[in-house]
């Protein structure tokens, strides 16, 4: 869900906003959050696998 | 507004169709070193698997996945936000009816998608290998080539919307993927990792205390013959995606096949000075693991960049790959046995983020797929919003239809079938017939 979220946040700072600086402010905080999210799933398949073994 | 269709000339049309033949070479160098990488117990498996994956994708495609990617100019569902046109999937014909087949764009666009699905479709089968059953590879492979693969192919090379941030919203060219860093490295790496994650590592791969044991692959001839057949169907696959989608000049194939070499070899050398140095001894497999991530950084700029940035892509693509393979394994313990998410996916993903470094692109130097006007400064933005759309909407996609899956047809061979070897269970031969093997690995699974 993070991952879509931070995608969400990329779309919509491209077509709702114009000033360059804070389009790209808020894509790059778009993309943070799919950092995030990432990781939260490493760490949830980490987890499973350890279950797993 | 559908983006303007790009018109070729005759000569650009004939060196397209050549380029293009040379694209299954590199189909054949990444089976061979997905095999090679593999256990000999499972490598006519992974060969057969490769036939078959690559067969599944180009019907698939053929059936309904040409039609939802469509072409530059082409028909396309359109919707407007404050204004602006953002395209988001072709509308064309199922089985490419209504498609010119006689060297039209359109038509080269459904030769080259044909032949590039099944290059994605290929890299998941090197994290798979060893346990991922022939059924399910060619069930997930439809769904790739039927729904993943076409949807991105649209926005990125058939005038969809992350072609068209330039003339829409100033982002500098749109987002610029000429060989398919992004549309096929990339996607087919994160399906690779989806699939890595599903089925889970190979048995004996992990300790008990989570520590990773080392399972060689089997045949390193096969592997670095591997890396010299994908050379050179990388020069037709980085050569006619930018003819074909950036209307690159004809005369620019020079610099364009220079830049894809250099950047292969200054990455794969990279990756054998970093493990001559971390282990004494330089690695067969890194090191064509750094070949294929050069390639693979090499394709999103390799008309735009000078041959001097080409080796500078080259040598950030080897030390990510080298390092990035044994973070997945050690950190992350994701039993990927082919490299196929650092070499594909990480440097895909640096490829299309050199773009944004290395990329002076002359005036009216990319005249197709709606990359008109825009500042040169919003070009990184545009690459950047490329990259979140991979790992934010692709990666999520690739891993629900994955999963779901899973679900219903488990992916995963039984553990019965991973100790006897994927060729005598699913096949009932194996590569090797000569070599010396225990009486019960004949058992077949069904008499």
């Amino acid at each position: 869900m993070l991952l879509l979220a931070g995608w969400a946040i990329v779309l919509a700072a491209v077509a709702l906003l114009a000033a360059e600086a804070l389009r790209a402010a808020f894509v790059l905080a778009g993309a943070g959050v799919e950092v995030l999210g990432l990781a939260l799933v490493a760490r949830a398949q980490l987890a499973a696998q350890g279950e797993h073994d | 507004m559908p983006a303007p269709a790009p018109t070729l000339s005759d000569t650009a049309v004939a060196l397209c169709v050549v380029l293009i033949f040379l694209i299954p070479s590199t189909a054949a160098g990444i089976a061979l070193i997905n095999t090679g990488l593999g256990r000999s117990h499972s490598a006519a498996h992974l060969m057969m698997s490769s036939l078959c994956v690559f067969s599944t994708a180009a019907l698939v495609y053929f059936i309904c996945g040409f039609s939802w990617q469509g072409f530059a100019g082409g028909p396309a569902h359109v919707f407007t936000i404050g204004g602006r046109g953002w395209n988001w999937i072709g509308a064309g014909h199922f089985f490419l009816r209504g498609v010119a087949l006689e060297g039209s764009p359109a038509s080269l666009a459904a030769l080259l998608g044909t032949l590039s699905v099944g290059l994605a479709a290929l890299i998941p089968l090197g994290s798979g290998a060893d346990r991922w059953r022939l059924g399910a590879a060619c069930a997930s492979t439809a769904l790739l080539a039927g729904w993943t693969y076409p949807l991105f192919a649209h926005w990125v090379w058939s005038g969809g919307w992350l072609a068209q941030l330039g003339s829409n919203y100033g982002l500098g060219r749109g987002f610029i993927d000429a060989g398919g860093s992004g549309t096929i490295q990339v996607v087919g790496g994160l399906t690779a990792l989806s699939i890595a994650w599903i089925l889970g590592a190979r048995q004996g791969k992990y300790t008990l205390e989570g520590m990773p044991t080392a399972i060689p692959g089997h045949n390193s001839v096969f592997v670095l013959f591997g890396c010299m057949l994908a050379l050179l169907g990388w020069f037709g696959l980085n050569s006619a995606g930018a003819i074909l989608f950036y209307g690159v000049a004809p005369g620019q194939t020079a610099l364009i096949a220079i830049n894809t070499a250099i950047s292969a070899a200054a990455s794969a050398m990279t990756a054998a000075v970093i493990t001559r140095t971390r282990f004494a001894r330089p690695d067969a497999s890194l090191a064509a693991n750094g070949w294929i991530g050069g390639l693979a950084a090499s394709s999103a700029g390799c008309a735009f960049v000078t041959p001097l940035a080409a080796v500078a892509i080259g040598i950030v693509a080897g030390t990510l790959v080298t390092f990035s393979v044994e973070w997945f394994e050690l950190r992350l313990s994701i039993d990927d046995p082919g490299g196929a998410i650092s070499a594909h996916a990480m440097a895909g993903l640096w490829g299309l983020l050199s773009v944004a470094i290395f990329v002076r692109t002359p005036a009216g130097a990319l005249g197709a797929a709606g990359a008109s006007s825009g500042s040169a400064s919003g070009q990184w933005l545009a690459q950047v919003v490329g990259i979140a759309t991979l790992i934010g909407f692709v990666l999520p996609l690739t891993y629900g239809l994955n999963l779901l899956l899973n679900y219903f047809y488990p992916q995963r061979v039984e553990p019965e079938g991973e100790r006897q070897g994927m060729d005598l269970f699913e096949l009932g031969a194996g590569a090797y017939p000569e070599f010396v093997t225990h009486s019960d690995e004949f058992t077949q699974r069904r008499t």
